[in-house]
């Protein structure tokens, strides 16, 4: 069984280099535009074995987002990675306190997230 | 197979075109004063997505100001800096530059520094008046660093031995709860070197009073590994702070005691640090109530389903439509054939051939319509594109001027909203130069000094009308009409209606400025402004109020793909001329015709002497005729009147027509703006009626176009 990874990242273009980065490497990307977008997925998809999300969104923000997968029993033990240009020591805390499992600094390598992703989730 | 990363680049900048745009519009709104939080949260999103994809590609001029800017626009997004006007409009420059340099990375133009380091310095003084740490915060060093590895190796060079380092890590419940598994981090570990792990399960509670929430476990481990402690900290980067940690080099040390108590509290930051805790010291594992470890148990602030989901767009390659475009035209033609051969067969009226031919026929339109719509876009970006040119136009020459928009979401034709931009720059530069008048002028007249340039998009019967309102002192007339007469555009002696005197606005080389200015007077008038309007097809009229302002309309077709035409022949061949610039048809009846010479005649209409434009003869086809009475013509016109009176042999039809474009086999041909083909199958030429009369050769007039009046009053 191959890895599922949801990434939730509002520009496009992070998501396609999201996408691009884990196809690469055999991974299934499941895809979603911001953290409310991510919420709705994560029910009409198979529980992925990794999360990957941005902070600053439109609608719900990363906080948000991962305030709202910890919510759930189901998906309280899923690794969520934080990808974001913040670096601020303040968002990594609260990024924390909300339960993200890392934090990956944009623009990122392709190896460098994969593997995290590996480190997090196998 | 295409290179993904050449296509997610490119769909990058499309995307930076998307969050410009919405960048703009939250900046307008929030000048405007109808903004709240979630504008300015746009807005900084907006330049946030573009530094996040440049930093991608490593475009690092476009990453560093994008970065200002948002640190700029962070400190208004926290209230530490207040949206007033001024920070505004260094906003919306700023937004013209980010515009810029997104345009310079895509094609790879150099990038010239001094015009953004002014604007970069008047950010700093911005930043710079703000509380210190907000800045500090973010270092825009940050963005620099393309990786976050953290392979500080601190080992000398040169070792030949790989060191054997020992791994004392004891989870807390945190890091469970945070989604972390210590085994894909031994993985982790086990891929830099030789791995042993030992487990070490004192402090695991028997089943019942086993509470799966808690960290039990503590693990050592030794590693022999060539990396550094960089690479082997690396590796626990993310449980940091989430448990105690410990590596040490193992000739440094003793080998931990196999039986490892509880390292240290885990808020205790020397231990995160990295720092050897005491071992002397047991402390018990911190077991903290559920609900302070649990993640916030808040409800999470979903809002109802029915919040707008992410919209549902498919982004094609514009080659890809266009061809769509050029096959459905193909079936129009086709269509027009087959009609045409089922009139030929005879077939009779009630029969299902032609019952099934009504509705293809009535299918082909709905399917021309659907694939317009395709290439249609908002004007929303040309809009955009416009209030910079405001500002920038308005600030050259010290007047405050305002643009409203209006309509903005009127859809037209991709190619037109792209052929669109030149002429109404230069309308926009214009109003803001001639039309409105400078602020002491609008004061005394009563005016707040703020100028007001009103932009607008509608539809109307079937066309795209725009309108460039500014409410500025109207046409100056007896000025217009004295700088006519001083050109030798008009007898002295002329009487002009005031419609006609706004028109002279149109004639080539018309310039009312005393003094030129760097802004419209730079050699183009309003002349090429009505040809370039003139060549999509469309037609610009004028409205002027004395003291009130004035407003241009232009007119536009919907689509470049067909056109309304009337069929003629012409020395056997088959031309179509553009409905939109036939102003009537008629015979001429000798009382109307005059001679100017030979070859040159004229014919009135209504008392306007307007010039005879033999077509078959100006083409090539035939010699001029010798009687013009009882010849077919057709009144070209625009807006401001009677250009020429062309003759034709006979009218066939009037019809939609596809038109295909010849510049790409025969470059610009004059007089002729495209090819169409007919139901019969027949190649016809479609006429640019306009140029026409523009180059109209000695046959007839003179080339150079002639304004009715000039002709009715000197005849």
């Amino acid at each position: 069984m191959t890895m599922q990874v949801l990434a939730v990242d509002d520009s496009r273009t992070m998501r396609d280099m999201v996408r691009l980065a884990l196809t690469a490497e055999g991974i299934g990307a499941h895809l979603a535009e911001d953290g409310l977008h991510g919420l709705e997925l994560l029910d009409e998809i198979p529980a992925p074995d990794a999360i990957i999300t941005d902070i600053n969104m439109p609608r719900m923000d990363g906080f948000g987002f991962i305030d709202g997968v910890r919510a759930r029993e189901e998906f309280r033990a899923i690794p969520i990675l934080v990808l974001t240009t913040e670096s601020a020591a303040e968002m990594k805390a609260r990024a924390r306190d909300a339960g993200a499992t890392g934090w990956i600094v944009k623009p990122f390598e392709p190896a460098r997230l994969v593997k995290a992703l590996r480190m997090v989730a196998g | 197979m295409s290179d993904p990363m050449a296509e997610i680049r490119a769909s990058f900048f499309v995307e930076c075109e998307e969050l410009l745009e919405a960048l703009q519009d939250g900046l307008q709104t929030l000048y405007d004063e109808m903004g709240d939080g979630e504008t300015v949260n746009v807005v900084f999103r907006a330049v946030h997505s573009i530094k996040g994809g440049a930093g991608a590609f490593g475009l690092d001029t476009l990453v560093a100001f994008a970065h200002r800017f948002e640190t700029a626009l962070d400190l208004v997004r926290s209230g530490h800096l207040s949206a007033s006007p001024d920070v505004l409009k260094l906003f919306f420059t700023c937004s013209d530059i980010l515009t810029d340099l997104v345009r310079e990375a895509r094609d790879d133009i150099p990038h010239d520094p001094t015009r953004t380091d002014p604007i970069l310095a008047e950010l700093d003084t911005l930043l710079g008046a703000t509380p210190a740490d907000d800045v500090a915060e973010d270092d825009p060093i940050d963005f620099e660093v393309t990786t976050l590895s953290l392979d500080l190796d601190l080992d000398a060079p040169g070792e030949t031995e790989d060191p054997t380092w020992d791994i004392t890590f004891t989870p807390g419940p945190l890091l469970y709860a945070n989604g972390n598994e210590p085994q894909f981090l031994f993985r982790a570990l086990r891929d830099l070197g030789d791995l042993t792990v030992t487990c070490h399960d004192n402090d695991l509670p028997p089943l019942e009073a086993l509470d799966c929430e808690h960290a039990h476990l503590g693990w050592t481990l030794r590693l022999t590994t060539p990396e550094g402690r960089g690479a082997i900290a690396d590796a626990f980067d993310f449980v940091e702070g989430l448990c105690s940690l410990d590596i040490m080099r193992a000739d440094d040390a003793p080998p931990p005691p196999a039986d490892l108590p509880d390292l240290a509290e885990l808020d205790d930051l020397a231990a995160l640090s990295g720092e050897t805790p005491d071992p002397e010291k047991p402390i018990p594992e911190p077991v903290r109530p559920t609900s302070e470890t649990a993640p916030s148990p808040e409800p999470s602030p979903r809002p109802a389903p029915a919040a707008a989901t992410p919209r549902a767009t498919v982004r094609v390659d514009l080659d890809r439509i266009d061809r769509l475009v050029n096959l459905v035209g193909e079936i129009v033609i086709n269509q027009a054939m087959l009609s045409q051969s089922v009139d030929a067969a005879g077939v009779p009226p009630n029969s299902p051939v032609r019952t099934g031919l009504e509705e293809f026929q009535q299918l082909t339109r709905d399917i021309q319509e659907s694939v317009m719509m395709i290439r249609a876009q908002p004007v929303k970006s040309l809009f955009q594109r416009m209030s910079r040119i405001v500002r920038e136009a308005s600030a050259a020459i010290g007047k405050d001027v305002r643009l409203r928009t209006e309509g903005e979401n009127t859809e037209v034709d991709k190619t037109v909203i792209e052929r669109l931009a030149d002429p109404l720059t230069h309308m926009i530069r214009n109003a803001v130069d001639h039309g409105l008048e400078p602020g002491d002028a609008r004061e005394a007249a009563g005016k707040p000094r703020e100028g007001t340039v009103q932009l607008t998009a509608l539809h109307r019967s079937g066309r795209v009308v725009i309108e460039v309102a500014d409410d500025g002192a109207g046409i100056n007339r007896p000025k217009v009409l004295a700088k006519a007469i001083e050109k030798e555009l008009i007898p002295a002696d002329s009487q002009l209606t005031d419609s006609e005197i706004d028109n002279l606005l149109f004639l080539p080389g018309f310039s009312t400025a005393d003094r030129i200015s760097n802004l419209s007077g730079r050699g183009v008038g309003m002349d090429v402004v009505r040809n370039a309007i003139q060549a999509l097809g469309g037609r610009v009229t004028i409205q002027s109020e004395p003291g009130q302002g004035t407003t241009f309309s232009i007119s536009l077709p919907l689509t470049l793909a067909v056109l309304d035409g009337m069929v003629v022949r012409v020395a056997r061949e088959t031309l179509v001329v553009p409905l939109n610039a036939i102003f009537e048809t008629l015979a001429v009846t000798p009382d109307d015709l005059r001679a100017f010479g030979p070859n040159t005649h004229v014919i009135n209409i209504r008392d306007t002497f307007v010039p005879l434009i033999d077509l078959g003869a100006e083409l090539g086809y035939r010699h001029p005729l010798q009687d013009y009475t009882g010849s077919v013509v057709l009144l070209i016109g625009q807006e401001d009147g009677l250009a020429a009176a062309v003759v034709v042999d006979a009218i066939e039809d009037q019809r939609q027509v596809v038109i295909k474009g010849l510049q790409e086999a025969y470059g610009r041909v004059p007089g002729i703006a495209a090819a169409t083909i007919l139901g019969d199958g027949q190649i016809a030429l479609i006429l640019d009626p306009i140029d026409l009369v523009a180059q109209a050769s000695g046959h007839t007039q003179p080339a150079k176009p002639v304004s009715p009046q000039k002709i009715g009053v000197s005849s």
